[in-house]
């Protein structure tokens, strides 16, 4: 904690200046929580000041870097939900499966792990070939870690047991190989993975899909971002194409919620 | 009990871990119908079995109890559930944002982000009340509530079944107002305008 009490209108100012200098855009961020990520990391870094704090995050193009990785929310893990990854596996990929060519964005990928999971359930069902996993995020460098499918090995029991909660029954760990403190997963998964940079909030549609992954990542955006994000998904997905998000995340609230039907009770919406 | 609010009671947040249950069992029966602001409760457990506390809570109160959804408006004679496996936090605007950031003192939802969210937002109109557990979430967001001028009430150590939670936020907070859990509906009530 500490003690000097910063106001939203620094916090504005802050972000103003981000927008500015390095073309990011989180003014119509959540605003509880970006300002929770703000003052959290100005605390550990031991500013001086906050305007310190906010000249160099102007300036400083290397410590931005660090500015980019810690106000976004980067935590994930595999077979988050197995519910959902179950719905996936049985609703979902089963439909698509009956097309040429499957065509799959994941949308806020963080450092992959829901890419890979989607990668295992895809292989599962041999559908992995004529598969291809588009992964973006705004973050330069979680994309760099995505690309590596190196994973804590301290995290894998819980990944394994979530696998096997949503239906996997292969063996979890032969898909990885231990490796001092890592598991590094299969190379076959992300030879069908495309990563690139794409921000949600600025970036246009770059393709069309046939299903779209974005999971926890519109909860920290506020209600009109929601609703451009909705409207970028939509122009980005087939007709009959899917789009799933986060459990306490819902299409429900958007203009042209009607135009999607939902699937079961899972967070899945199909475009009609 | 000197302590009291200088203004009205504009949202009580309640956060609980270990042994936590018993006290919002028996304390919700016995809640006033005509809540004049809303009720927020953090609680740790596990996560899959979200509805199960909302079920048993909607079967012993008239108030309205809800699963917390992001951008949810916070309405008054409402009470509002932090999800299991994400922070709740309060917007300027009385909404709630949910947040799948890291785990704070091992836990999500974790109390202090709520306390501490809340406090920002509703300053000396908030109450916080801290119930049994057994680590030390919740300390760290009554301080900040009793900074911006919030009312600070902690479970009764020798009344708790885990007693180190509101131990330490005795220890750690000076002037809470300590209660046993079968005063708290009545006090509660008293905060109703």
């Amino acid at each position: 904690m500490i003690s000097e009490a910063i106001d939203n209108e620094q916090i504005e100012m802050l972000l103003s200046d981000v927008l500015e200098a390095h073309g990011y855009d989180f003014l119509e961020y959540s605003h509880a929580s970006i300002k929770r990520r703000i003052i959290r990391l100005y605390a550990l870094d031991n500013f001086v000041s906050f305007a310190e704090f906010r000249y160099t995050v102007k300036t400083d193009k290397q410590y931005f870097k660090r500015f980019l990785e810690e106000i976004t929310v980067n935590v994930t893990e595999m077979f988050r939900d197995p519910g959902f990854y179950r719905a996936l596996r049985n609703d979902v990929l089963p439909v698509l499966g009956t097309y040429p060519f499957i065509r799959i964005w994941v949308a806020g990928c963080s450092t992959g792990e829901e890419a890979y999971s989607l990668a295992i359930v895809l292989k599962e069902l041999n559908l992995l070939q004529k598969s291809l996993i588009y992964a973006t995020d705004i973050n330069p460098s979680v994309l760099e870690k995505a690309k590596k499918g190196m994973f804590p090995l301290n995290y894998i029991k819980a990944y394994s047991e979530n696998y096997v909660q949503s239906g996997g029954t292969k063996d979890f760990s032969s898909y990885y190989t231990a490796n001092y403190s890592l598991a590094k997963f299969d190379e076959s998964l992300n030879s069908k993975m495309i990563f690139s940079t794409h921000n949600l909030v600025s970036d246009h549609s770059f393709n069309e899909f046939q299903l779209i992954l974005c999971r926890n990542v519109l909860i920290y955006f506020d209600k009109d971002l929601q609703h451009k994000v909705f409207q970028l998904f939509d122009n980005s997905l087939e007709k009959l194409g899917y789009l799933a998000l986060g459990s306490k995340e819902s299409l429900d609230f958007w203009s042209r919620a009607r135009e999607y039907k939902r699937v079961k009770t899972e967070k899945i919406w199909r475009k009609l | 009990m000197a302590e009291t609010l200088r203004n009205n009671c504009k949202a009580l947040v309640i956060g609980g871990s270990a042994g936590s249950l018993d006290v919002l069992l028996e304390l919700f029966p016995s809640l006033s119908e005509n809540m004049s602001f809303p009720i927020i409760l953090v609680t740790h457990r596990k996560s899959g079995n979200d509805a199960l506390l909302t079920d048993l809570l909607t079967s012993r109160t008239r108030l309205k109890v809800n699963e917390a959804e992001e951008k949810d408006r916070l309405l008054p004679g409402n009470v509002y559930i932090a999800p299991a496996d994400y922070h709740l936090l309060i917007e300027e605007n009385e909404t709630i944002s949910l947040d799948y950031s890291e785990k704070v003192n091992y836990s999500r939802p974790s109390i202090d982000v709520t306390f501490q969210s809340a406090a920002e937002v509703y300053k000396d109109g908030l109450v916080c009340i801290l119930l049994s557990g057994s680590n030390a979430d919740g300390v760290e967001g009554l301080k900040t509530v009793k900074k911006l001028g919030g009312l600070v009430v902690v479970q009764n150590p020798k009344t708790a079944i885990i007693p180190y939670m509101p131990q330490q936020a005795v220890n750690e907070v000076r002037s809470a107002v300590v209660l046993d859990a079968g005063d708290m509906a009545a006090f509660i009530n008293k905060l109703v305008k």
